[in-house]
């Protein structure tokens, strides 16, 4: 050997030809080269709701008024749901064209469950949950014994459903719910106490810096590098600044939605399983490269099972939630543009159409820039043509730059 | 000079026999009758051209593809492997030769995939820390265990796909060309990482086209040819008769570039 290693330091940072920076510009470089090489994770939706921001607030300043965003995010959690399964199937290379359906059938199921048969309504959603996950298991098994693609039996299955909701709902077509009830308070009217919001503002800072020190004390008790103490006091300053901020801000409007902190604690569910579990790491390794994944002992079958599972649950989740918003269950429900938009608010959000990439958080993304986009539209008076054209357009646009950022990591060595 | 279907050179527990395995895919008949016999703590060299079967045997002992017809015994009990987490978990591992990596993630989780420490929660310190133990065994030049596998050259890869076969303590180690991208330090490290296993008394098949590889550490050279078994070997055999075997004449390509050679050189050639 002609080249000597320097001493090692750490396990981890023997190799010379390592570039580790911790200070803060290191981080800077290391992120501007990510980017580059189409690793662009949250960047582009970032960028897409600071534009969003900008020409909405430009066009009619109500747009940016806290009672105006309070009621942006009553409106998120619905769809975002759906997204939230969505990403589950797209994280295989899958499809589930039936979302928007089966989040019909879902809050018509309440409605004739609870209204028309007088039961309970915890009774009536765990229902059409579970519907939604017969549904999914039926798919996964047209999939995983037939060989059916997905996008074929979900797409058989976005008119099966939605005949059936129409079937339930009978000839009357729209059941009322309520609005005096809990259910639909829970959609319309729920806010959390000042201070709970607060103090769930501290949470994700506190638990970050919690678990990554605790994480670096076993590296290095390990003989692995720990990386930055000074970066991950600045990245919880900054999650904790924002997040207050933001809660400051929407507490001057009504208060945050407790509809929309049950979404978000949704999304952090799923990031902790995708991230952190071996049926997480089974996700990504089958939609990067299946037959790796078959042969590395992997039971396709079940992850796949599970997936689809879950995100026609997810779904059925939609679209009770969908019905508590607007205390109604009709033959509207889950139709007209739901599906696109949840499919595109996953995507939006940096979750590959092409399988093996993406988070949950994308769903929350995504369906930010979604619902600003429409709420900005109706702000100004647009009629829904327009605002199909425009969220079509964004769409395309995301999937565009998914697919330019796939090639440049290609071409970049990075999968 | 050996000849065919030579003698035994271990005497160790017969860890896997097969007995008329066959194959076809459609009207491809990959593989017809082939007999195969691995001891513990010996090497077997699987030798073969180009579209003999060797892989499409490997293969099936992985649970990848069922075989059409013949008979598995490991470990004296007849077996059915027909899928590869069952001949993971008989304690089968396998490099394949395309080394079947997860480009999207990085190394440490390619090396655990399926064998995840901690299902519930995943332990990262832990499985980076063997990472780079098992790594280091294999004197692999791997700047970062972090970075996702598309980044890593065809030899850093190939390392990978060796170290997550040595991960699970398997009992029978089969090597699909595990030295063709390597460089001059890591495919002697994988020639002695074979003879360590060996010595602990694991079973070894290895495939490959490099002869002196082959040589070096086989016990036995077995030789398949267009699907068939085509005669067995000891490291000693002649270089013509290897090439006889594999080849299925003694007048072929190679022979005759070598006594071309030898016509220009006479003395070079005095000892093959
Ligand atoms: N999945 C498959 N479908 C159809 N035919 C196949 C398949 N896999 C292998 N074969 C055929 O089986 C034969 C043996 O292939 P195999 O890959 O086992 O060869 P090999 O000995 O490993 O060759 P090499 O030295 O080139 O790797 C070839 O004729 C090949 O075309
Ligand atoms: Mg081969």
């Amino acid at each position: 050997m002609t080249m000597p290693d320097p001493a090692p330091t750490t396990l981890d940072r023997a190799d010379s030809r390592l570039h580790h920076d911790d200070s803060l510009t290191g981080a800077v470089h290391a992120f501007v080269a990510r980017m580059r090489t189409g690793d662009l994770g949250i960047l582009p939706v970032a960028i897409g709701l600071v534009v969003i921001t900008v020409v909405f607030t430009a066009l009619n300043p109500v747009f940016v008024a806290p009672a105006n965003l309070v009621n942006l995010l009553f409106d998120c959690a619905t769809v975002g749901f759906i997204a939230l399964g969505v990403v589950c199937v797209l994280m295989l290379g899958e499809i589930d064209l039936a979302i928007g359906s089966m989040s019909g059938l879902a809050s018509a199921i309440v409605g004739v469950l609870w209204i028309q048969a007088g039961l309970p309504i915890g009774i009536a959603i765990i229902a059409a949950i579970a519907v939604g996950a017969v549904m999914g298991l039926v798919y996964a098994l047209l999939l995983v014994h037939l060989g059916m693609p997905s996008f074929v039996s979900t797409l058989a299955g976005l008119l099966a459903l939605l005949g059936m909701q129409l079937y339930i709902l009978g000839s009357t077509g729209s059941i009322n719910l309520p609005y005096a009830s809990g259910f639909v308070h829970f959609g319309q009217l729920m806010v959390m106490p000042a201070w709970v919001a607060y103090i769930l503002a501290l949470v994700p800072g506190v638990a970050m810096l919690v678990t990554k020190l605790r994480v670096a004390r076993r590296r290095r008790a390990a003989g692995l590098a720990a990386g930055s103490l000074t970066l991950l006091i600045i990245r919880v300053a900054i999650t904790t600044v924002a997040l207050v901020a933001a809660v400051w801000y929407l507490n001057l409007g009504r208060g945050v939605p407790w509809i929309f902190g049950l979404f978000v604690a949704a999304v952090v569910a799923l990031d902790y399983a995708l991230k952190r579990t071996k049926w997480g790491r089974s996700m990504f390794a089958i939609g990067g490269n299946r037959e790796a994944a078959r042969r590395a002992g992997i039971n396709i079958r079940r992850i796949t099972i599970t997936a689809f599972m879950l995100c026609s649950s997810l779904a059925a989740v939609g679209g009770v939630l969908g019905a508590a918003r607007l205390a109604s269950a009709s033959r509207q429900a889950g139709t007209g543009d739901v599906n696109l938009n949840a499919i595109a608010a996953a995507v939006i959000g940096g979750t590959s159409l092409f399988g093996g990439r993406g988070s949950a958080w994308s769903a929350l993304l995504g369906i930010l820039v979604i619902q600003a986009i429409s709420n900005g539209l109706t702000l100004l008076n647009l009629s829904s043509s327009l605002r199909y054209m425009i969220t079509g357009a964004v769409l395309a646009i995301a999937v565009i730059v998914d697919s330019l950022a796939r090639a440049s990591r290609q071409t970049h060595g990075r999968g | 000079m050996a000849e065919a279907t030579g003698g035994r050179p271990q005497a160790g527990e017969v860890l896997l026999r097969l007995t008329g395995i066959s194959k076809n895919f459609g009207a491809v008949q990959a593989l017809t009758d082939i007999e195969l016999e691995v001891r513990a703590g010996e090497v077997v060299a699987l030798v073969g051209d180009n579209g003999a079967g060797k892989s499409t045997l490997i293969k099936i002992l992985a649970g990848v593809h069922p075989q059409s017809a013949g008979r598995i015994e490991f470990m004296g009990r007849e077996v059915t492997i027909d899928n590869p987490a069952a001949a993971l978990s008989m304690g089968i591992a396998t490099v394949f030769q395309d080394l079947a990596l997860c480009e999207n993630l990085d190394v440490v989780a390619n090396l655990f995939l399926g064998h995840e420490m901690n299902p519930w929660q995943l332990d990262e310190v832990a499985m980076e820390v063997r990472a780079w133990t098992l790594l280091q065994e294999l004197a692999a030049r791997i700047p970062s265990v972090r970075e996702p596998v598309a980044s890593l050259s065809g030899g850093q890869r190939q390392t990978v796909a060796i170290a997550r076969s040595l991960l699970l303590d398997p009992k029978i180690i089969m090597l699909d060309e595990p030295t063709a991208a390597l460089g001059v330090a890591q495919t002697a490290e994988v020639l002695n990482l074979i003879e360590r296993v060996r010595d602990r008394g694991l079973g070894v098949i290895v495939i490959s086209h490099n002869m002196e590889d082959v040589r070096a550490v086989a016990d036995r050279i077995v030789v398949l040819r267009l699907g068939r078994n085509n005669g067995e070997f000891t490291a000693e055999a002649s270089n013509e008769d290897l090439v006889a075997a594999i080849t299925g004449a003694t007048e072929n390509a190679v022979s005759r570039r070598s006594a071309r050679h030898a016509a220009r050189h006479p003395a070079s050639e005095a000892s093959a």
